[in-house]
């Protein structure tokens, strides 16, 4: 049977780790290409971008971050952030990335979603989601909202409908964020997770919130997530990915092993 | 020299940049005469059969493959390259290569899980390939090692003597394939951290019989 995937993100900006990473004699590293290939080492199943870089004058410094993280790691990496077109989707994809994300560039254009599953296949095309959790109302019957820039932007999509438009117009996969969970390590919002993982036919990876374990263990069997992203677990080396995979596996979860 | 066959499939560059990695000379190309002075050819690609296949013709390489592997050059399909080499393929309904016979076939659509969940297609993550016999290019991997898959559609041999390696994803199907010079994959060896690296190191060393 499949393993659930286990994917830390890099936030890049600049061509640079937003945060310093910690590894092992706590060396703080600042290179996305270095901390790729450490986590690579450690057993990360595929491995997150996300640029942050303000400037559209400078996609070019994340082309060849990508280019140098495809000459080292060996397994599947998305980049996602400030894509705006099917060419910006292009040239990621030719730099060595497998998929790329699109998040409020499809929220504002839904059809680049479809141009880029056309272009590339839908496995190459992520939809980002970010969302954070609202009354219901007509527009928002699942309770849950999109949001946009960092979650300053409320847009009035239903979380569940988006998923499930996403996937007709040919996403390969969700990432979905929630805005309410991430940064608190309190864990996953799993009630969240189990809602769009079980509406779609395509896998879901859930972000935001990881803080221990147990976090993990819960939103890959309650949330029944496909995948799970982590960021600050491994980046401050509370856990390294390998102990991440041990925990789930002597509780049953089947997870990639050997590396 | 190890030739990566280009047909537009996707993007190519992947599998060269393991080689490279590997210390071992390639080139990605769509010229005949370069492929034909190779000593071993990589046949990979992501994409669509019927598309695929309508590029291999224009360029002529279809008949030159099967020429290429009937005289014995040691072959290594890859996902879309694997499925192509069948007779044929129910996406797009496409005729293919024929290179091995036997078809390949869509996922059906209500596989589920123990728990009675929907299993998702595509089949995307990492998976376990059972080898019902050793094999050179699969020498040295760790048991329990796990191969990176993206793909909808799995090959099914006709001749049941073609299959060397299973996966289970609601059902069971073949996810290598061995016979004589030509070894196949439905899974991506160049994303497959360290065992996908072995399975190519070994197929650049590889003289193309099959231990059998």
């Amino acid at each position: 049977m499949l393993s659930k995937r286990i994917i830390p993100c890099l936030d890049v900006r600049d061509g640079k780790l937003t945060k310093g990473i910690k590894f092992k004699g706590n060396v703080d590293i600042g290179d996305p290409v270095a901390a790729a290939r450490a986590y690579y080492e450690q057993g990360a199943d595929e491995i997150v971008f996300y640029d942050i870089t303000a400037s559209s004058d400078a996609r070019d410094i994340i082309l060849d971050v990508v280019r140098r993280v495809a000459e080292t790691i060996f397994i599947p990496f998305s980049v996602g952030g400030g894509i705006r077109s099917v060419e910006d989707m292009r040239a990621v994809i030719l730099a060595g990335a497998e998929k790329v994300s699109v998040n409020s560039e499809a929220v504002k254009n839904p059809n680049i979603i479809d141009e880029g599953a056309r272009a590339f296949g839908s496995q190459c095309v992520v939809l980002g989601m970010d969302v954070k959790q609202v009354p219901v109302r007509p527009e928002i019957p699942s309770g849950y909202e999109i949001v946009i820039h960092g979650g300053r932007i409320y847009t009035g999509r239903d979380a569940l409908r988006w998923a499930r438009e996403g996937e007709s117009r040919g996403a390969g996969e969700i990432c979905l964020n929630s805005i309410d969970a991430d940064g608190t390590q309190e864990g996953y919002e799993n009630d969240l997770t189990r809602m769009i993982s079980t509406a779609v036919r395509i896998p879901v990876i859930a972000s935001g919130g990881a803080g221990k374990p147990e976090h993990l263990h819960e939103v890959l069997t309650r949330g029944q997530a496909d995948a799970a992203l982590i960021a600050s677990i491994v980046h401050y080396q509370t856990h390294t990915i390998g102990e991440l995979k041990t925990y789930l596996h002597q509780r049953g979860v089947k997870v990639r092993m050997e590396w | 020299m190890i030739g990566i066959i280009d047909y537009k499939a996707g993007n190519l560059t992947s599998v060269a940049r393991a080689l490279h990695y590997l210390g071992q000379p390639c080139e990605v190309t769509e010229e005949p005469a370069v492929l034909e002075a190779c000593d071993r050819l990589i046949f990979p690609g992501v994409g669509a059969a019927g598309e695929a296949m309508i590029n291999l013709r224009r360029r002529g390489l279809d008949r030159r493959l099967r020429e290429w592997i009937a005289d014995g050059k040691p072959t290594l399909g890859i996902c879309l390259g694997t499925q192509v080499i069948f007779a044929r393929s129910e996406e797009n309904d496409a005729q293919c290569l024929g290179i091995v016979p036997g078809s390949v076939r869509r996922f059906p659509g209500d596989m589920r899980d123990q728990e009675g969940r929907f299993l998702k297609i595509p089949h995307m993550g990492w998976n376990r390939v059972l080898f019902s016999r050793s094999h050179p290019v699969f020498a040295d991997l760790p048991a329990d090692a796990e191969f990176y898959f993206v793909h909808s559609y799995y090959p099914a041999p006709a001749d049941p003597d073609y299959a060397l390696g299973w996966t289970d994803y609601g059902i069971r199907f073949c996810a290598a394939i061995a016979r004589r010079n030509l070894v196949a994959v439905q899974f991506h060896p160049e994303k497959s951290g360290a065992p996908g690296l072995r399975i190519l190191a070994n197929f650049c060393r590889w003289e193309g019989n099959d231990a059998q």
